[in-house]
This record gives C-alpha cells, sequence and structure tokens, in this order.
C-alpha cells in the first residue's frame, strides 16, 4: 500500500506574523517557512505505518511555489521515499489543492492518504475533508491513534467531550491531530540521504484542474488589540478588583 | 433567500451551538431552516422547531445517522442543499468534520470559522492563529460556513413554533463504521458555553497537581480548560485545550495558571472580557494580554485564592 502525504509550506509556528500595512495580507516576506507541523506529524505517521511492513511506499506531495521544494525535503528526510512538488504561483484554496490531490491520486492508487488536520496559516481545516469527498472515500479527521488491519484504518478521534473510533474502509483519508504521534527529528545523515531520493515536478496546468480561487481577499485587519492591564501584590487585591472593578465574580 | 443550519444534537436535544449558529444564519438575512440528522431523533427536532427564529425544520431519521458518520451525514445534506443559498454549521468538531466534506461534493470553497457577517456573501474569519482577520467575498453561487461559536451570541431556544418536514433519506454509504466512545461525564458547564474559564498548564506539573484547579473552578462555577503542554503532558484530557488548534473561547472571565501565553494559545482565548494569569515569571508573555496579573507559585496562589472567594 502506498500512502500519500500533502505537506503544505507555511510560516514557522514560531514567527510572529503581522499584518501588512495596506491590509492586502499578511507579512510573509523575509520569515521563516517550515512544514505545516500537523503535516510531519502525517509524514512521521506513514513512516511508522512502512516500518511496520503495513505501507510500502510513501508519497510527500507539496503544492505551491518552487520554495516547496525545500518543505518536500524535511519530508524526505523524516522518512518519505518519494517526493512530488505541483508547482504554481497561483494562490490555491483548499478546494483546489483537494482537485490536485485527488489528481494525483487517481494517478498513483494510494491506500491512504494522511494530511495535517490544519494549515497553520489559513486555519481553514478543509483539504482532507475535501479530498476524501472529491474521491468518494471515507475519512477520519483529527486522528489520535491510527491500527491499519483487514483492509481497514480503525481510528481514534478527537472530538468535543473525548475521544471516538470509527472503522473505514481503504482507501481511506486520515488527518492528524497533534496527539497522534511525536514525529522524529531528521538527522544528518538522513537530510543527506534525502537529497538522492526520487523528486518528481508537476505543473499544475498538466493536471487539468480548475484551481480558481473562489474567495476574494476584500482586506487584512489587525484583530482588536488587547493591551497589559495590571499587576497585582496578592490574592486580596486581585479578588477585590474582579469584584469592584471588573465586577466578573 | 433560504438558510439551512446543520444541528448538532445528541437524538435527544440540541447542542447550545446550533443557537449561534441559527445567530449567525439569521444575520445573513432570509428564512432559516434547520435540519435534524440523526437515528431517533424526534426529541431533537421537537427541540429544534421550538428555536427562536426559525421558520421550518427538516428531519432525516434513519439508522445510517445514529452516529454522525461524515460521509452519511453528507450526502444527506447535499441531498437537501439544492433549496438554499447558505448551509451552516457551528465551527465544533463535528461541524468541522462534516461541512468541508458538504463543500467539495457541492464545488464549492467552504468558508471557515466566520466570527461576523458583512453581508449575505462577505465574511470575516481569523487566520494564523488570529493574528489577522480577514475579510472574504465569497464568488460561490452557494456558501458553505462553519461558524466560530465563540463570536456569536446565542439565539433563545424557546418561543419557535417551526413547521416540521420529514425528508427523503438519502442510503448509508456503508464505507465507514462506528466502533465506540470515550466520553467524559463532567457537571462543569461545557468549555465553550461557560462564563468563566479556569485553564491549567505546564506549570501544574502534574495530573495530580491539576487537581488543586477543581476547588477554584467548583467557586468560580467555571468549566476547565488547559494549555496544549498540559494535555500533551497528560494532565487535562485533549477536549480542554483551549487554543489555535484546539477551543475557542470568550467568557466574561478567564484565569489562566502556570501558562505561558504562546501565540497557539492566545489565539484561543484572547477575546475573553477579563483575564487574570498567575505565572511566577514575571515576563511571561501571558501578562501582556492579562487585565490583572500575579507573579508566583501557583501551588501557594490558588488555595489562597480558593480561600478567599
Ligand atoms: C501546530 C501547533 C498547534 C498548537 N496549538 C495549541 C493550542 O491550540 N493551544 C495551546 O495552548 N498551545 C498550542 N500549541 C503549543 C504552544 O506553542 C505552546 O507550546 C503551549 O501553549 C505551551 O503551554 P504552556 O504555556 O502550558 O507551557 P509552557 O510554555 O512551558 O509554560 C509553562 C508556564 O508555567 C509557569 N510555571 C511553572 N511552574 C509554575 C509555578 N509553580 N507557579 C506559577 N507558574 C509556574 C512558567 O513560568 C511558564 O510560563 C501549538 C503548537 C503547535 C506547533
Ligand atoms: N498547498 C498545499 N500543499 C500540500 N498540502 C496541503 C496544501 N494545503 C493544504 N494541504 C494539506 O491539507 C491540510 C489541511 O489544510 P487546510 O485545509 O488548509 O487547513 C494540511 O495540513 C496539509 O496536509
Amino acid at each position: 500500500m502506498k500512502i500519500l502525504v500533502p505537506v503544505k509550506r507555511v510560516v514557522d509556528y514560531n514567527v510572529k506574523v503581522r499584518v501588512k500595512s495596506d491590509q492586502t495580507g499578511m507579512e510573509t516576506a523575509n520569515v521563516k517557512m517550515s512544514a505545516n507541523p500537523f503535516d510531519e506529524i502525517a509524514i512521521e505517521e506513514a513512516v511508522r505505518l512502512r516500518e511496520a511492513g503495513i505501507a510500502t511506499e510513501v508519497i510527500a506531495i507539496s503544492c505551491g511555489v518552487t520554495a516547496c521544494q525545500e518543505t518536500l525535503r524535511t519530508a524526505l528526510a523524516i522518512g518519505a521515499d518519494r517526493a512530488i512538488l505541483v508547482e504554481t504561483d497561483a494562490e490555491l484554496q483548499p478546494l483546489a489543492v483537494a482537485k490536485i490531490l485527488k489528481a494525483i491520486a487517481d494517478k498513483e492508487g494510494p491506500g491512504l492518504i494522511i494530511a495535517g488536520k490544519q494549515a497553520i496559516d489559513d486555519d481553514s481545516n478543509q483539504t482532507g475533508q475535501m479530498t476524501a469527498a472529491l474521491l468518494g472515500w471515507p475519512q477520519a479527521t483529527f486522528a489520535s491513534k491510527v491500527t491499519i488491519a483487514d483492509g481497514k484504518a480503525q481510528v481514534t478521534r478527537e472530538v468535543d467531550g473525548g475521544l471516538e473510533t470509527l472503522s473505514i474502509n481503504l482507501p481511506a483519508v486520515i488527518t492528524t491531530d497533534l496527539r497522534l504521534n511525536e514525529p522524529r527529528y531528521a538527522t544528518l545523515p538522513n537530510i543527506m540521504k534525502a537529497k538522492k531520493k526520487p523528486f518528481e515536478i508537476i505543473k499544475v496546468a498538466d493536471l487539468g484542474v480548475d484551481i480558481t480561487p473562489r474567495l476574494k481577499t476584500i482586506k487584512v485587519s489587525e484583530p482588536p488589540k488587547r493591551t497589559a492591564g495590571v499587576m497585582v501584590p496578592d490574592v486580596a487585591t486581585l479578588v477585590a478588583k474582579l469584584r469592584s472593578e471588573a465586577k466578573v465574580i | 433567500m433560504s438558510i439551512l443550519v446543520l444541528a448538532e444534537h445528541d437524538n435527544n436535544s440540541i447542542k447550545p451551538a446550533t443557537l449561534k449558529a441559527v445567530a449567525a444564519a439569521a444575520q445573513c438575512g432570509g428564512d432559516v431552516h434547520v435540519v435534524v440528522i440523526g437515528s431517533n431523533c424526534g426529541g431533537a427536532a421537537d427541540a429544534a422547531a421550538a428555536i427562536s427564529g426559525v421558520a421550518k425544520v427538516l428531519v432525516a431519521d434513519a439508522a445510517q445517522f445514529a452516529d454522525e458518520l461524515a460521509e452519511n451525514v453528507a450526502a444527506q445534506l447535499v441531498a437537501l442543499a439544492g433549496a438554499y443559498t447558505h448551509l451552516l454549521a457551528p465551527a465544533t468538531a463535528s461541524g468541522k468534520n462534516i461541512m468541508p466534506r458538504v463543500a467539495a461534493l457541492l464545488d464549492v470553497q467552504q468558508i471557515s470559522e466566520i466570527t461576523s457577517i458583512e453581508s449575505p456573501d462577505t465574511f470575516v474569519r481569523p487566520i494564523y492563529a488570529g493574528n489577522g482577520m480577514a475579510t472574504v467575498q465569497s464568488l460561490d453561487a452557494k456558501k458553505v460556513i462553519t461558524v466560530r461559536i465563540a463570536s456569536f451570541d446565542p439565539v433563545a431556544a424557546s418561543g419557535g413554533t417551526a413547521a416540521r418536514e420529514a425528508v427523503t433519506v438519502v442510503a448509508g454509504l456503508g464505507i465507514s463504521s462506528f466502533v465506540g466512545r470515550d466520553l467524559a461525564k463532567s457537571d462543569r458547564p461545557e468549555l465553550t458555553a461557560a462564563k468563566v474559564v479556569v485553564s491549567g498548564g505546564r506549570g501544574m506539573g502534574s495530573a495530580d497537581n491539576f487537581k488543586i484547579l477543581e476547588p477554584l473552578a467548583d467557586k468560580l462555577g467555571a468549566a476547565l480548560g488547559a494549555s496544549r503542554a498540559a494535555v500533551d503532558s497528560g494532565f487535562a484530557p485533549n477536549d480542554w485545550q483551549v487554543g489555535q488548534t484546539g477551543k475557542v473561547v470568550a467568557p466574561e472571565l478567564y484565569v489562566a495558571i502556570g501558562i505561558s501565553g504562546a501565540i497557539q494559545h492566545l489565539a484561543g482565548m484572547k477575546d475573553s472580557k477579563v483575564i487574570v494569569a498567575i505565572n511566577k515569571d514575571a515576563d511571561a508573555p501571558i501578562f501582556a494580554v492579562a487585565d490583572y496579573g500575579l507573579v508566583g507559585d501557583l501551588f501557594q496562589l490558588v488555595p489562597e485564592l480558593v480561600g478567599a472567594l
């Protein structure tokens, strides 16, 4: 079984990004970029399934600009076997990414797609579910545990109120939550090895999918600013202020 | 123009998040209908019909909808979508699971977690952990939307007298099945609906120590929350996580204890009305958003606070 893992290049989670002064978007020039953290978890899970003999090949795929090659190298260094860059300079929204992933899945025939639950830039939380829908496959989102047996995946999901477990037929789409695993660090020898792994670049135009954005960003503005209040010296003062000043207790 | 809201329910009653989605739907303009997709869900349908401002309740009652499997629920919703300009659901774990599937089947780009409505096709939603608020216009004929529940006031759960209509049920896809559920029972208010939230972080040190927050939550009538670090360390259950990738809360009072204030955590609580932070590090970033900060050892301050309330 092949596993396809979509990996998005995003602003590193440690960077505090700001709104551009002309309100056209976020200031992302010259900031550190990384693989979306949920996607590293997805790669790790796929690699573990290969190491366990359940998967035969892990294919990392990124859609976007040339620099996504860097992101894919990270995925290869964690242990993906091969990488595909679907290259475009155009803005890609989740529906467009899902269409690209469907086109690649039709070609590669994976038994499983493991995506992140959410990209930490657009915070959409859509692509995995959309890809499953377009392929007519079942889905198990927000996974914290995955077991594969007898052509099915048993997946424990993080839901409101606790956990739930589903059994889904393969092929399927799974999206990762934070507690699925802790991705390994890419070691130097593995980073070196990653450079020799197969790397394919496909032009998005060659896939024949419609990637036209459906959402037009009118503007991006600053969220309401919160300013620091006061430091209180002790518990008594805190309680007094909560009672008489803030009136919340 | 008619708008359809997917009810979140347990077959017997409607979850409060639905009331917020209905509030958002009303702001889109037009008739608001609610659909209850479930199994033996008459109780939930009754509750939906009583929601203030709802014109009609559609009911799809069948065994394949017993456990909210996304494949089956989405197929049913898609079959009903034709008559509606907008399809809305609360941005809960359930809404986030189902709605993108619906959107893709309709060839629509979903608008996730809207926090306000500018016009029937233009919405505001947070991006980059809430560091930017994007105003986006949907170019799709139909809008598929999830609603950030912390951003809308609920409509009244009673007072409505909506007509009910049983709809033609769509067969289950048979590609997924429900195995089990492990849900925590709690007498505390629900995290996203609570007026007061007490959250603990890595500073709590252990699951046992985390329990010192219980008497505090009791005194304040609060829900308990946690940072990701506290959840990852096993101090608190997963669904207590507040933040960019957990729950978003906006209570009257949020008390952050032993939480440093990472961007991802702030994303889930910075719209709270009053924020109190207790941390031994005077430079912790949480103090930059706190209305009242108290520097010191939480193991001393929390019991003291319980005593003073
Ligand atoms: C993709 C991604 C998604 C994430 N999503 C979320 C999310 O949704 N929610 C979230 O919370 N985080 C999230 N995070 C994690 C986030 O970046 C931080 O790591 C996390 O919030 C830190 O939790 P913390 O403040 O409890 O721990 P720490 O940062 O370790 O802070 C612990 C604090 O406790 C204080 N302390 C320790 N002992 C005491 C004591 N005895 N008395 C008083 N104070 C004490 C310390 O001074 C310190 O400030 C995410 C990260 C990533 C990469
Ligand atoms: N441009 C992209 N390239 C590769 N994978 C992507 C891309 N956009 C989204 N994804 C995948 O979809 C997941 C969810 O993204 P989103 O729906 O945008 O929140 C991510 O964690 C990735 O696994």
